[in-house]
């Protein structure tokens, strides 16, 4: 079991009171598994990606993650379970403009504290793996978005993380990008990654091998992934 | 640490306008500082090459009262003092720092000294055998003292080449008679200072510290003192040092001699008149006039910060997302509390670096221009680029702390 989530619930401050965003989640995910959350907008489905990025704490329940209580770790205990067990793939890429595409894919090694060498060794493979070996010098600037994408897709990859992390991965791509992305995730699923990916896109929750659906703070199991495009 | 500094180099240069805007109050300061200081070393180092860089080394013991007022060259020696002889400079020369000494006595404003119908008001010295040496006086033409001048009596006169100009209008004063107190004193010598001084007399002050230097100085052989002026006038004493360091020790050492050896009770002393000491008076006026200015310079560097922080702040804003990603990633608060600090430290490293070359430049160019003397302190350059980085670490401070409290949650959410 490389993530476990016990009666987690989440409330948020609101005027003098509080409101409940994720009310009473269970969830387990084995290792190797594809999930696809999704859920309409004010679902809790970002509230839920930050608990599982480790970026939040839960009000009350338990959350293990590879093994870890997650539940009353300090800020940088956090911040050292995200370097080492989670890769994070924004809708938005989040390139560091300035620096190029191996600078930025090497970035999580600085933080955990992987010698320069070792760095760029890394992420020039990482870059390999997701097909931009000719891309290792290029400025987000002068990359595509999905070639931007993959490039962050090698960055969340290239500290060898227990969890890959989508926040709709094709959120801000065309569809031939998108489709390309996907392929990428399919591929490294293949290759044992464990990925959740948060999503309102039924076609890209399609590719996962099974979706879970949140509404009003509770999550539900739809079934296995494909089901909405097969609707 | 290393990845940091690169790091804060590549921000710098990605804003070079801002980042120069930011650093032109530390430049500002930091010049400033470099300028006044240079200029107040110049100044000292001018003071002390005037004062005691002649390579004199001489500290005059004279003696005078513990109460009141007295004067050596007008009063006669109090009763509770005895003549110091030659028996007592020889002892002196046995002392630490003592290189050579000499006795004599002296009239700083003379008057009846006439060459014809010329008039000479400048110093008139009754000296030993010694003091010409002991002051490093070069012959120019004749000849100095001879132990018979003494013995004898002879009313011989050395004189120094300034006078030969005022006094015997270019002349050949050699073999000339010079009438000193009615009494016919024959011109032997012409002798000028071992070591030409370059006195700068630019205020009152300066004039009456240094004009007796101006007139020129007659030296008679101090046995004829008693024909001119008194019998019973205590003899100054004039101590050569072995460097300019041991001025202040020989002189103090001469002093406690004579004080012993001449003076009993306790209404009179000898004293000793270091040059040096009198130079370090005039160095510490000139130094504390200077240090206000480098607090208002200094002000400038608080503006100079506060812009730091400013821009840092700005830095924080702007970066929100970044610093957002970065935590996201895995960076610690701490992480991202250095980045930001070293950031506006390299900031105003640079800017400290800049000032210093701008404060150096300034300096020789303020010193070519209006003639202010400059000497650069390179123990201040270091000092004032190391203050540049303390400044920037510390109006750094609350820039980065604002950015390490960041949650990374809010932080990624900002456009």
């Amino acid at each position: 079991m490389i993530l476990r989530m016990h009666d987690i619930c989440k409330d948020f401050p609101l005027g003098e009171g509080t409101i409940r965003i994720l009310d009473h989640i269970n969830l387990e995910v084995e290792e190797g598994s594809y999930l696809a959350i999704m859920g309409p907008s004010g679902s809790g489905k970002t509230t839920l990606m930050n608990l599982i990025g480790c970026l939040d704490v839960p009000t009350s329940g338990e959350y293990e993650l590879a093994g870890r209580t997650i539940t009353n770790c300090s800020d940088d205990e956090l911040a050292e379970i995200r370097n080492k067990e989670i890769g994070f793939v924004f809708q938005s890429f989040n390139l560091l403009p300035k620096m190029s595409a191996l600078e930025n894919v090497a970035l999580p090694l600085l933080y955990g504290n992987v010698k320069k060498a070792e760095r760029l060794e890394r992420a020039r493979a990482a870059l390999e793996t997701v097909g931009l070996s000719n891309r290792v010098d290029f400025m987000p600037e002068q990359m595509s978005g999905g070639q931007c994408q993959r490039a962050a897709i090698a960055r969340a990859i290239v500290g060898g993380p227990s969890l890959l992390l989508a926040d709709e991965p094709t959120g801000a791509l065309d569809s031939a990008s998108g489709k390309q992305v996907m392929k990428l995730f399919d591929a490294l699923h293949k290759q044992g990654a464990t990925i959740i990916m948060i999503t309102h896109d039924h076609t890209i929750a399609s590719y996962a091998d099974h979706t879970l659906s949140i509404f009003d703070g509770q999550l539900s199991d739809v079934g296995k992934g494909g089901r909405y495009e097969e609707e | 640490m290393k990845e940091n500094i690169l790091l804060s180099f590549q921000s710098i240069l990605n804003h070079r306008l801002r980042s120069l805007l930011t650093m032109l109050g530390i430049i500002i300061g930091i010049a400033s500082i470099i300028t006044i200081v240079s200029t107040i070393k110049g100044t000292n180092e001018q003071i002390k090459s005037n004062l005691i860089g002649s390579g004199n080394n001489v500290v005059t013991v004279s003696l005078s009262s513990v109460e009141g007022y007295y004067d050596p060259e007008y009063s006669e020696i109090p009763n509770n003092v005895r003549i110091c002889t030659e028996k007592d400079r020889k002892e002196l020369l046995s002392l630490s720092g003592v290189k050579d000494a000499a006795l004599y006595l002296q009239r700083t404003w003379s008057e009846g000294v006439f060459f014809r119908n010329n008039s000479f008001s400048g110093k008139v010295v009754g000296a030993d055998i010694n003091y010409l040496s002991v002051y490093g006086y070069r012959l120019d033409k004749g000849r100095g003292f001879i132990s018979e001048d003494f013995t004898a009596r002879r009313k011989v006169v050395i004189v120094e080449s300034t006078v030969v100009a005022s006094l015997f209008e270019g002349e050949d004063p050699i073999g000339q008679t010079l009438e000193i107190k009615g009494e016919p004193f024959t011109v032997v010598g012409i002798v000028s200072p071992g070591n030409e001084t370059k006195l700068k007399i630019e205020t009152p002050e300066d004039y009456y510290m240094y004009n007796q230097n101006s007139s020129g100085t007659l030296f008679v052989p101090i046995d004829c003192w008693p024909v001119l002026y008194r019998y019973d006038e205590p003899p100054m004493v004039a101590i050569k040092s072995a460097s300019t360091d041991t001025m202040t020790v020989a002189g103090t050492n001469a002093a406690n001699a004579l004080n012993k050896n001449l003076v009993t009770g306790e209404n009179y002393k000898y004293t000793a008149v270091d040059i040096q000491e009198q130079a370090s008076q005039i160095q510490e006026f000139t130094s504390s006039t200077n240090r206000q200015l480098i607090w208002i310079a200094g002000i400038s560097l608080l503006v100079g910060g506060i812009g730091v922080m400013n821009i840092m702040l700005v830095s924080v804003t702007e970066r929100t997302r970044e610093i957002g990603l970065k935590k996201a990633i895995g960076a610690k608060k701490k992480r991202i509390l250095l980045q930001f600090l070293t950031e506006a430290g390299v900031l105003t490293f640079l800017g400290g670096l800049i000032g210093v070359l701008a404060g150096i430049g300034f300096s020789f160019l303020l010193s070519g221009l209006i003639g202010t003397p400059t000497a650069i302190s390179f123990p201040a350059c270091l000092i004032a680029v190391v203050f540049s980085i303390v400044i920037g670490v510390v109006f750094g401070l609350i820039p980065a702390v604002k950015a390490s409290n960041l949650n990374p949650i809010d932080a990624l959410r900002r456009d």
